[in-house]
């Protein structure tokens, strides 16, 4: 955020700050072990509060709940500020010194008092009213969230909200407080660190504005490179559905059955001229593709790489076993890849292009792999050799007088999730993952847990009773887009109306067919948290064969 | 300039001097005894001590003399005071070392605790003086508290029960249980706080149990394999290795140790992948990173399925 | 928390008994059938905090229905916010609580050291093993155990019926005879006896029982009338550091065992910064021939409840907790009732005697774990954990219930509270000896004319306490006093002139220990009481170390073998792994259970040559 993108805290200070906020975030199930770093602040004596649609795990931590309804993030975030604004708790001192914006904002968030704040969320007033006083007066606060606020159709705005949360009240910049996205992947961080973004170099620098950086990649690369930005993941598909985007490579990702909309989906891969899948399992999208390129497991076949976490953390892997067969390192693989399309790019080891990187990217410039090794990682940025790596961002906004850009606010409208519930559609999907399980299942649901239960619709009780069915009792579930079946599962952590499902075992049940492929403008992520579903009860004949039979524990 | 992005600095902690076993030592405040005794390279038995979780201080194997105490002190929890004096081979010492160890290898399976048999040949322990041990007890899981058949002596009592094979990933044997704690303390507040497992039962018929000694999959359990890092005897043990043991196919010499990172989720967890014959066997995360201070959920300690050879289908 | 509820409903009885006591549960998340709270939810540190309410409600649920089920365990787990396992694991701690479904009515049959190797108790449940069946086996909705020492050894064998149902009902027996308890076990419920009232009763002189037998306990009119909370009204003229001044100047020590001074310790907590400060009174008296602090707890109920708050009021304490052994409960009705008769006159609560200070205090039920005597464990136990001590330091002065500072005093040492402030601290110090200052009571039993709870001063010696109960039971001879209970040691005829002191008892190699003064005779088999008091340990190690868990196994195993004659290697052999074991127990056990285990087993051997003897002949 204000120009670099990654987490401000690390996971340390989340034991010792006062109060920690987890937004749209089940980090006791999708971050287990920064979850164990909260919990040392919790026993501490932090506070806890937990905002999510489902009464999670986390939220079952937390010392308040707050329940809103599936798509409100904005509205709760915007009336948290009003009152803030309101009881007089603004950090005046911060907003005057280290933002701008402040006075469209304070005007755009007027509207949203504390009683139309709970019509549209759901959540009692008193109870925002609380959080909003906890979170202003406290001397430290961690905020954090993860795709609960990103797998919207708006997305970029709902993290905007929240960051206006944070300046409104100070708490970035210093140790104990913050704002983080904890990511989803081991290297979700770390591919946008080395420019995976529509619109970056490596080291977040502008491919379009910033032309002194592009001169030096240039420079090092001896290419003339597009002054203009990429697509994103969603306009790729879009590309396809015109025809444009002819063919893809992809590389340990699985859009056939990752992509919300999947029958789309599926359209627009199968629409292609040529495919390229590189993996290290036989995805579905493998299956599809035109050409099969094996490679390894980057975390445990090769030896060197790097991933960035959650907490800016740069760290390096290393080879434990032989790879399977023909299997190749990917790196070997692009580098072969180039040869053969006329580009001799010799075959440089990984350290050797992490350095390249170094002499490209600032803020990676102290990070040698001898010195990776020694620390057990270096957080960024870390300028020079040197420094010991940034335990958080945006120090400098508090410095005296401000470094560099101050941070604005910005007017984040909310708009209602795009898939309507009405008397068809009455109820709200919204989907999510479990602890044992990992995205769309390829590597997970190759070890055995005992915690698995397989694909489930849960429902809340009452909706249960409400249709007639069982636990166990396959259903129909459809949305505008497509309908599956899928076995009910009760879970009181849910609340009439709402519904919830993975995406973790596609082969059987495909969830995505039911979500929406309606996709944030800014970000390209789409709204796999908020469908509208209608669920009915089947006949014994209408029933296919579900590769799920029940919703008791099992393998 | 703004200033270094670090943690606030906390004044040093004041120095407090001991003497232990006629050597003068100087340690931080809050340091305990046992760390004075590393410092001074004195080779202190511990068993219950994890270097991760607050000493349990159960096993007392580690206890020492100190002069103007009526009793012997536990090494690994009590805290340095100043001007203390401590020997740490007065035959009072040695003494109630030997009969922890000979209580304990008495009782319990030590057959794959290898600092066992290096303390009992320490300090002179025979267990086999209590007599031949008694046979496993299947309802060991279901005794009623404060009440027991009076013994006849003519076996040692021992804690023997049958191995728990509830789930496919790991197995729990309380024959070799020395109820240390560890397990529960990683399972519960100071970890993993989940709180599936607990001491149930009290004295010499306590054990670990979930509620009601119902199987592993039918707990609160979560997998995390917390327990088992943390396990020193083997009593808890992943899968894998207890079915190559009992192939008589584990084997720690031939197995390499390497640190990398987990794959799944953007936490960054530290994984240490125990290879045998290019199989991973069983995964352990490092005590001194600070990530996860050993600790792993259920995708990095047992999700590496996918890279071993045998289920891999090949492309 | 995300606790994992197991797959099992409460009954309607179950659910009604916690219920009516943690009130009716006021969200869905802690189990109310529908409220409308899908928004939001609180818990966290708020909910945590209940969890000292754990084993009251166990023992609701426990009176209500008589087991712990499934269900309703889930159904606890579920108000309090704690894991189920957490909660099986605390409940399997303690004794009194069954976690397999039990017959309503329980007699629990005394079958410890005293009523065993002294009254016969061993045969009357041979009795009704023969006659109804094995221990625990349900008949016609009764079934009976052997249970720990009840603390009725002056009036040995005892007995005790609980009741489980809508009515709850406890009644403790003395004096049973077979056919008392086949009764029982036929359904009839006998009478309780009368209250025992010690042998000194209404005797000029007495500080400590001089209202027992006099008083009625269940009046504080009454109480009044006998000079009742004339030493509070004295106290608050001293203010709180002239009371901690006369407690230093009595030099009063401990009654516990510990014999640290009582005025230091309040001075401690008073001068703690940190709050609050907690007051706990230690009425755990559970080890076997002990029956002293039943004896006021019954007999003088208010005396403790006055004691306790001017404890707390010179030490800062705004809390106290009673923590009251499980099976005694008239004392615990005596108090109950004391607590909310000073409640109700404002001699406990927010403005006590209109002076402003605060002060209250709450009863807590222990379930059958005498290691909770032991302050650390007690604590523990209160919070609502299993009852397992820690290692000191820190203490409790500094840190103790719920980590904050915490005066600990047990039964008895509170009530010379009052004589102390009433006359003074130096005059309570010219009673005794120099350096034991004031009176004491002892338990005397076993082989004696009139049994019961004495009150003389310190320096008496063994053979004029002994006389005082009249001397040995007609028709036998003392073969030894066994000194301080089960964790004290044996004394020999010839040592009689012993002065009871504290400072008497450690040159002599003894200890006064509970104050406990056992009588042996040559009818008892002493081998058999050194079984039971090695059973009673191995029993009651609360297991944490391996020193106790496994020593106090051993030590009774060795003991079984001298006993059968069956040794391994030699008799001398076998003393001296007993010796062995004991050394490691006293040296490296973490609190005093294992450090005094074999406390009597070991003085047995040295002093009374048991087994040598018994080989020889």
């Amino acid at each position: 955020m204000f120009g670099a993108g990654g987490g401000t805290s690390s996971y340390k200070e989340a034991e010792e700050t006062d109060l920690l906020i987890l937004w749209g975030s089940n980090a006791r199930e999708t971050h287990p072990i920064f979850f164990h770093h909260v919990l040392k602040g919790v026993h501490r004596g932090a506070r806890l509060y937990v905002i999510d649609p489902r009464r999670t795990g986390s939220a079952q931590w937390a010392d308040t709940w707050l329940g809103l309804d599936v798509g409100t993030d904005i509205a709760l975030a915007n009336t948290i500020a009003r009152e803030i604004i309101h009881a007089g708790l603004a950090n005046e001192t911060f907003v005057d010194r280290a933002t701008t914006g402040f006075a469209e904002y304070r005007e755009s968030v007027e509207p949203w008092t504390l009683e139309h704040g709970e019509r549209i969320t759901g959540v009692p007033a008193e109870t925002i009213r609380e959080l909003a006083h906890t979170y202003a007066r406290a001397d430290r606060a961690i905020l954090c969230w993860t795709l609960g606020i990103t797998e919207h159709v708006t997305a970029a705005d709902n993290v905007l909200a929240l960051i206006n949360l944070g300046l409104l009240t100070g708490h970035v910049g210093r140790y104990g407080s913050g704002l983080n996205p904890l990511r989803g992947q081991n290297n979700v961080q770390g591919g946008g660190d080395m420019g995976a973004i529509p619109d970056k170099l490596p080291g977040f620098q502008d491919v379009e504005n910033d032309h002194a950086a592009r001169a030096r990649f240039e420079a090092a690369w001896g290419v003339k490179l597009p002054p203009r930005r990429g697509w994103h993941l969603s306009q790729m598909f879009e590309a396809m559905e015109r025809g444009e985007l002819r063919t893809l490579y992809v590389f340990g990702e699985n859009p056939a059955q990752s992509e919300a909309d999947s029958k789309k989906a599926l359209e627009a891969l199968e629409g292609l001229d040529f495919l390229i899948a590189q993996d290290i399992l036989m995805t579905r999208t493998c299956a599809m593709a035109d050409v099969v390129l094996p490679g390894t497991a980057s975390w445990c076949e090769v030896e060197g790489g790097t991933v960035t976490n959650s907490e800016r953390r740069v760290q390096r892997m290393r080879k434990a076993l032989d790879p399977p067969g023909q299997a190749r390192d990917d790196h070997w693989i692009i580098v072969e890849l180039a040869r053969r399309l006329g580009h001799d790019w010799g075959h440089p080891t990984l350290e050797q292009a992490w350095d390249e990187l170094r002499s490209l990217s600032p803020m990676h410039r102290g990070m040698s792999y001898e010195r990776l090794e020694e620390l057990g990682g270096i957080q960024w940025p870390c300028p020079s050799e040197d420094h010991p790596g940034s335990l958080y961002l945006h120090g400098r906004l508090w410095s005296e007088p401000v470094e560099g850009r101050r941070a604005p606010f910005s007017v984040t409208p909310w708009v209602a999730p795009i898939d309507e519930l009405n008397d068809e559609f009455p109820i709200r999907l919204t989907t999510g993952r479990r602890l044992d399980s990992y995205n769309t299942g390829v590597q997970t649901n190759l070890y055995s847990s005992p915690l698995r239960r397989g694909e489930t619709l849960d429902l809340h009780p009452e909706d249960a009773a409400n249709l007639g069915v069982e636990p166990g009792e396959t259903v129909k579930v459809s949305s505008r887009r497509g309908s599956i079946q899928a076995p009910v599962r009760l879970d009181c952590n849910l609340r009439p109306g709402l519904a919830f499902m993975t995406f973790h075992f596609p082969d059987e049940i495909d969830v995505n067919v039911l979500t929406i492929d309606a996709t944030d403008p800014k970000s390209g992520t789409a709204e796999y948290k908020a469908t509208a579903v209608q669920v009915e009860k089947l006949n014994g004949d209408e029933r296919q064969t579900a590769g799920v039979a029940s919703g008791r524990a099992g393998k | 300039m703004t200033e270094l992005p670090m943690a606030p600095v906390k004044p040093p902690a004041r120095l407090i001097s001991v003497t232990i076993d006629g050597q003068q030592v100087e340690v931080p405040e809050g340091s305990t005894i046992l760390d004075a005794c590393n410092q001074l390279g004195i080779d202190t038995p511990t068993l219950c001590y994890g270097d991760t979780l607050a000493p349990a201080n159960a096993c007392r194997i580690c206890v020492v003399e100190l002069e103007g105490a009526r009793t012997l002190i536990p090494a690994c929890a009590r805290k340095v005071e100043p001007d203390m004096v401590i020997h740490t081979d007065s035959e009072r010492v040695r003494h109630s070392r030997k009969m922890v160890i000979e209580f304990l290898a008495s009782s319990v399976d030590l057959s794959i605790t290898p600092v066992a048999q290096d303390y009992l040949r320490r300090y002179d322990g025979r267990p086999e003086r209590y007599g031949p041990p008694a046979p496993a007890d299947p309802e060991r899981d279901h005794k009623r508290t404060g009440h027991h058949e009076p013994p006849d002596g003519q076996t040692a009592a021992t804690v023997h029960s049958p191995a728990k094979l509830d789930n496919d990933l790991y197995v729990r044997d309380y024959s070799k249980c020395i109820l240390c704690y560890k397990c529960v303390d990683a399972c519960g507040e100071q970890y993993q706080n989940t709180f599936a497992i607990t001491v149930a039962g009290r004295g010499f018929d306590a054990r670990i149990s979930t509620e009601y000694a119902n199987p592993l999959p039918e707990s609160a359990c979560v997998y995390c394999g917390n327990c088992i890092a943390v396990c020193p005897t083997g009593a808890l043990m992943f899968r894998s290795e207890h079915d190559l043991r009992d192939a008589a196919a584990w084997d720690e010499s031939r197995q390499t140790q390497t640190d990398t990172i987990c794959p799944y989720c953007g936490v960054g967890c530290n994984l240490t992948l125990h290879v045998q014959d290019n199989q991973i066997v069983k995964v352990t995360s490092p005590d001194d990173h600070d990530i996860t201070r050993g600790n792993l959920c259920i995708k990095g300690r047992f999700g590496f399925q996918h890279v071993n050879p045998q289920p891999r289908a090949p492309l | 928390m995300d606790v994992r509820l197991l797959d099992a409903e409460p009954t309607t009885a179950e659910r009604a008994a916690v219920d009516a006591f943690l009130g009716p549960p006021l969200s869905t998340w802690v189990g109310a059938d529908r409220a409308d709270d899908g928004h939001a939810a609180h818990g966290g540190h708020s909910a945590r905090a209940e969890r000292h309410q754990l084993l009251p409600t166990l023992h609701a649920l426990h009176e209500r229905v008589g087991w712990i089920s499934p269900g309703a365990l889930n159904y606890i787990a579920r108000r309090l916010t704690i894991p189920p396992a957490d909660v099986y694991g605390v409940t399997t701690f303690y004794a009194l609580f069954s976690l397999e479904p039990r017959a309503p009515r329980v007699l629990h049959v005394c079958n410890d050291a005293v009523c065993r190797c002294c009254a016969g108790s061993d045969s009357l449940v041979a009795t009704l093993a023969e006659q109804i069946g094995p221990q625990g086996q349900e008949v016609g909705g009764v079934t009976w155990l052997e249970s720990p020492c009840l603390g009725q050894c002056d009036r040995a064998p005892a007995a005790l019926v609980v009741e489980s149902g809508e009515s709850p009902r406890e009644v403790e027996l003395a004096s049973v005879t077979a056919d008392g308890l086949l009764a029982v076990m036929d359904g009839q419920t006998p009478a309780p006896p009368p209250t025992a009232i010690p042998p000194q009763a209404g005797q000029p002189g007495l500080a400590l029982l001089k209202r027992i037998g006099v008083a009625d306990p269940e009046s504080l009119d009454d109480y009044r009338a006998h000079g009742g909370y004339e030493a509070l009204r004295r106290a608050f003229e001293l203010g709180p550091d002239g009371v901690i001044e006369e407690m230093v100047e009595s030099k009063l020590v401990g009654r516990g065992g510990a014999a640290f001074p009582t005025g230091r310790k309040w001075d401690a907590v008073a001068r703690q910064p940190r709050r609050p400060h907690y007051m706990i009174c230690n009425a755990d008296e559970s080890e076997p021939g002990t029956f002293k602090d039943r004896a006021i707890m019954e007999g003088d109920p208010f005396s403790l409840i006055e004691s306790m708050t001017i404890a707390a009021y010179a030490s800062g304490c705004e809390r106290g907790y009673i923590y009251i052994r499980g099976e005694y409960p008239l004392a615990q009705r005596r108090l109950e009732r004391a607590v909310e008769q000073a409640r109700a006159r404002g001699l406990l609560g927010d403005d006590i005697l209109s002076r402003g200070v605060r002060f209250d205090i709450e009863l807590r039920k222990g379930a059958g774990a005498y290691i909770c005597g032991e302050e650390t464990a007690l604590f523990a136990s209160v919070e609502g954990y299993r009852g397992e001590p820690r290692n000191k330091p820190p203490f409790p002065v500094d840190r103790g219930l719920f980590g904050k500072p915490t005066v600990v005093n047990n039964v008895e040492t509170l009530v010379n509270v009052l004589p102390i402030v009433l006359k003074g601290g130096a005059a309570f110090a010219r009673i005794g000896t120099e350096r034991s200052t004031g009176p004491k009571l002892f338990c005397v039993c076993g082989a004696m004319q009139r049994p019961g709870t004495y009150e003389v001063p310190f320096g008496t010696t063994l053979r004029e306490l002994l006389e005082l109960a009249g001397g040995v039971a007609a028709g036998s001879k003392l073969r030894a006093v066994l000194l301080g209970g089960a964790a004290g040691s044996f004394i020999t005829p010839d040592e009689l002139e012993l002065a009871l002191t504290f400072e008497d008892a450690r040159a002599a190699g003894t200890t006064l220990g509970s104050g406990v003064v056992l009588a042996v005779d040559e009818r008892v088999d002493l081998p058999e009481l050194l079984a039971a008091i090695a059973a009673f340990f191995r029993d009651e190690s609360c297991g944490q170390c391996v020193p106790c868990r496994v020593g106090t196994v051993r030590q009774e195993e060795a003991l079984a073998r001298l006993r059968s004659g069956r040794t391994r290697g030699s008799v001398q052999d076998e003393l001296a792994l007993i010796a062995e074991i004991g050394e490691a127990m006293r040296d490296a056990s973490i609190c005093g259970l294992g450090q005094t285990a074999s406390s009597a087993i070991e003085s047995a051997m040295a002093r009374l040559n048991v087994f040598n003897r018994g080989v020889s002949a």
